[in-house]
């Protein structure tokens, strides 16, 4: 009924004139370095770039980042964990995640943003219910901008998929910036290669 | 009418303070200003993004159409509201069929515009705004004075003070990371007892049937993975056409809101999560009345930035809360009068009609001239005060007759040296509130001109 409606009130209502809807370059240009914009973008947006050479010492990275971890989650099997995820029954259970460690990518050099997708993290809260997030981005995977971004990823494919660009944040006092609004305190990036890791 | 006016003076009675609002809010414009200057092509991406909308706007029916096919197989239940009496009806109807007591809500203008909360805290149902901004304005109890940074206008103390009575935090504790820290417990909390989450909409896209919610805190998605049941609430102009829009569209809005090269947390959802449900509400409330008026539907291309009002010298220096409306600022003050032309006619008048506006969106819309345009309307309809209008009237009929302007003129220029300032400073006289008149020549350039003339 309201349906009809209003699909009927648009009809009569709308322009007349056709307005073609436009192509979208991708503005990309050849020369730039990536990896370096990357990282510089991602510190200024509170994010801390860790680059590992061997994914294999990813463990050893996260206890000299946090000493005393506290509870670490992860859907990756090559990080020792405290919560088994696939049992977890109530996502509300994850409040207790100090260290939540995902894979995540592509990355964005304009922004420092990494795209993360429900199938990284078996549960869609845990990249915002941990205290520190953890993610691993293969530096062959970063992008220069959106427009790269968008092309690469299918935002549909998952059911849940979300570009995160840094700690949970907020202005909202005085316009004073204050990390570790409702979401992660932190946001650690770990550049390794991927392909050993598997 | 005139309520801006007389809130507005109100608002800078507190000259500091006024100082203080107009500052926060320029440094927000200067750090926009520093962002966009980043990207070579930001002036393209602003025309991309203003045609894609005409786009939209040509074809919303279809596009409409084609989002809730995707949605439904998407597995999305999809409902549609004419008014906001519908919208609130159909979230209350979704909510007690799951038998929602509480339920965490992400920033969205659009419920704001519908008064859901009111109306859901009517029905016995807890309400609970999660942005931190939003929170706190909540718990003062008064609306936004900003579509961005809802609390723009309040200072650290007054929040302090708030807390104390709501949360419990030390008195005369003003410290934003010690205030930001309680907010974080007392909503975590929240998040995690909630029965139900709703959040706005940024971007609705045609193609896959999704919708995309950006935030900075992160709340929304803390609120839509930890709750069984999510709905998002939109309105009908939300739609883009295809996923690679998002490309253009997530490079504008933070930078033009806050100077961020992109909101932390840029969310897709798709589809619900295992035995959970997703629902979508899409919203006309006059949006479709809006499409109708030519002059105006460009103001349907909103992303609700905010950058208008950080830049608009009235906004700034009157605050949100003088519009007396959800949006405020150069954006609110053309949305408002196709809304109620009586209630909201005065608003077209609280612009300078400096253009800075227009010069900032990022939907590149022609806001100024759509003040300008609606200043006409309100005039024709008789919305004028009584006493500009009858001004206004006597202008006119002077101004059409030559002799009678030369009398008055001179009459004038002895009259307004002589005069007590009673008589020419009082309530006809609306342009002499708040300003000086100038000082009058000794003779009109008429008479100057005679003078020169015959002397060469
Ligand atoms: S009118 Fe333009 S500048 Fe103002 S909030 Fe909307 S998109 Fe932003």
């Amino acid at each position: 009924m309201s349906r009809s409606a209003i699909i009927d009130a648009i009809r009569r209502n709308k322009p007349a004139a056709p307005a073609p809807l436009p192509g979208i370059p991708v503005f990309a240009n050849d020369g730039a370095d990536m990896l370096e914009t990357f990282i510089a973008t991602a510190e200024t947006g509170g994010s801390q770039v860790i680059r590992i050479s061997d994914s294999r010492d990813i463990g050893t990275a996260l206890s000299i980042r946090f000493p005393d971890a506290g509870i670490i989650a992860s859907p990756l099997l090559f990080i020792d964990t405290h919560i088994n995820l696939e049992a977890v029954q109530n996502p509300a259970e994850l409040e207790q995640v100090d260290i939540a460690v995902i894979r995540g990518g592509p990355g964005v050099a304009e922004n420092g943003a990494i795209w993360i997708s429900e199938a990284d993290c078996m549960h869609r809260v845990l990249p915002f219910i941990c205290q520190h997030l953890f993610v691993l981005l293969d530096p062959a995977g970063i992008v220069q901008n959106m427009h790269q971004a968008y092309e690469r990823i299918r935002i549909e494919k998952q059911g849940f998929g979300v570009f995160i660009a840094g700690p949970s944040k907020t202005a909202d006092i005085e316009q004073s910036l204050v990390t570790g609004a409702q979401a992660a305190r932190s946001l650690t990036i770990f550049l390794t290669a991927f392909s050993d890791s598997k | 009418m005139m309520e801006h006016a007389q809130k507005a003076s109100r608002f800078i009675e507190n000259e500091s303070r006024t100082d203080w609002h107009d500052a926060s809010l320029w440094f927000i414009r200067t750090k926009r200003d520093r962002v966009a200057h980043n990207i070579p092509e930001w002036e393209q991406l602003r025309e991309l993004a203003s045609q894609i909308k005409d786009n939209v706007l040509a074809n919303l029916d279809a596009y409409l159409e084609q989002f809730e096919a995707q949605a439904l197989k998407n597995g999305v239940k999809v409902h549609w509201a004419a008014d906001a009496e519908a919208h609130n009806r159909i979230v209350h109807d979704i909510l007690a069929g799951h038998g929602v007591r509480r339920l965490v809500k992400s920033k969205s203008m659009l419920t704001e515009e519908c008064h859901l909360n009111e109306y859901l805290s009517r029905q016995g149902i807890e309400v609970v705004d999660t942005d931190l901004g939003e929170r706190i304005i909540q718990l003062r109890e008064e609306p936004p004075s900003h579509i961005v940074m809802p609390a723009i206008h309040l200072k650290k103390e007054e929040i302090g003070e708030l807390f104390y009575e709501k949360l419990h935090t030390e008195k005369g504790a003003t410290d934003p990371a010690y205030l930001t820290e309680a907010a974080r417990r007392h909503l975590r909390e929240k998040f995690v007892g909630a029965d139900a989450a709703i959040t706005g909409v940024n971007f609705a896209v045609a193609e896959t049937g999704g919708v995309v919610v950006c935030t900075n805190e992160g709340n929304a998605d803390m609120g839509v993975h930890l709750a069984p049941l999510q709905i998002h609430c939109m309105g009908i102009e939300k739609i883009i056409p295809r996923a690679a829009d998002l490309g253009v569209f997530t490079r504008l809005l933070a930078r033009s809101a806050t100077g961020q090269p992109v909101t932390i947390y840029t969310s897709h959802y798709h589809r619900p999560g295992p035995g959970r449900e997703m629902h979508i509400v899409i919203v006309d409330n006059g949006r479709s009345a809006q499409l109708g008026r030519p002059d105006f539907r460009n103001s349907l291309k909103c992303i609700r930035c905010g950058a208008c009002m950080n830049t608009c010298p009235v906004y700034r220096r009157s605050g949100g809360h003088s519009y007396g409306y959800t949006i405020p600022g150069p954006i609110g003050s053309i949305l408002t009068p196709g809304i109620d032309l009586k209630k909201y006619g005065d608003l077209p008048f609280a612009s300078s009609l400096c253009g800075s506006c227009s010069d900032v969106c990022p939907v590149r819309i022609d806001i100024h001239q759509q003040l300008y345009r609606w200043r006409q309307v309100v005039v024709k309809e008789g919305g004028l005060p009584l006493v500009k209008r009858l001004v206004l009237n006597g202008a006119a009929w002077m101004l059409s007759r030559p002799a009678v302007y030369g009398f008055f003129g001179k009459l004038m220029r002895k009259a307004m040296r002589r005069l007590p300032r009673r008589f020419l400073y009082n309530r006809f006289n609306e342009w002499g509130k708040g300003r000086e008149l100038p000082e009058p020549p000794r003779q009109s350039f008429n008479e100057w001109h005679k003078q020169n003339r015959s002397r060469s």
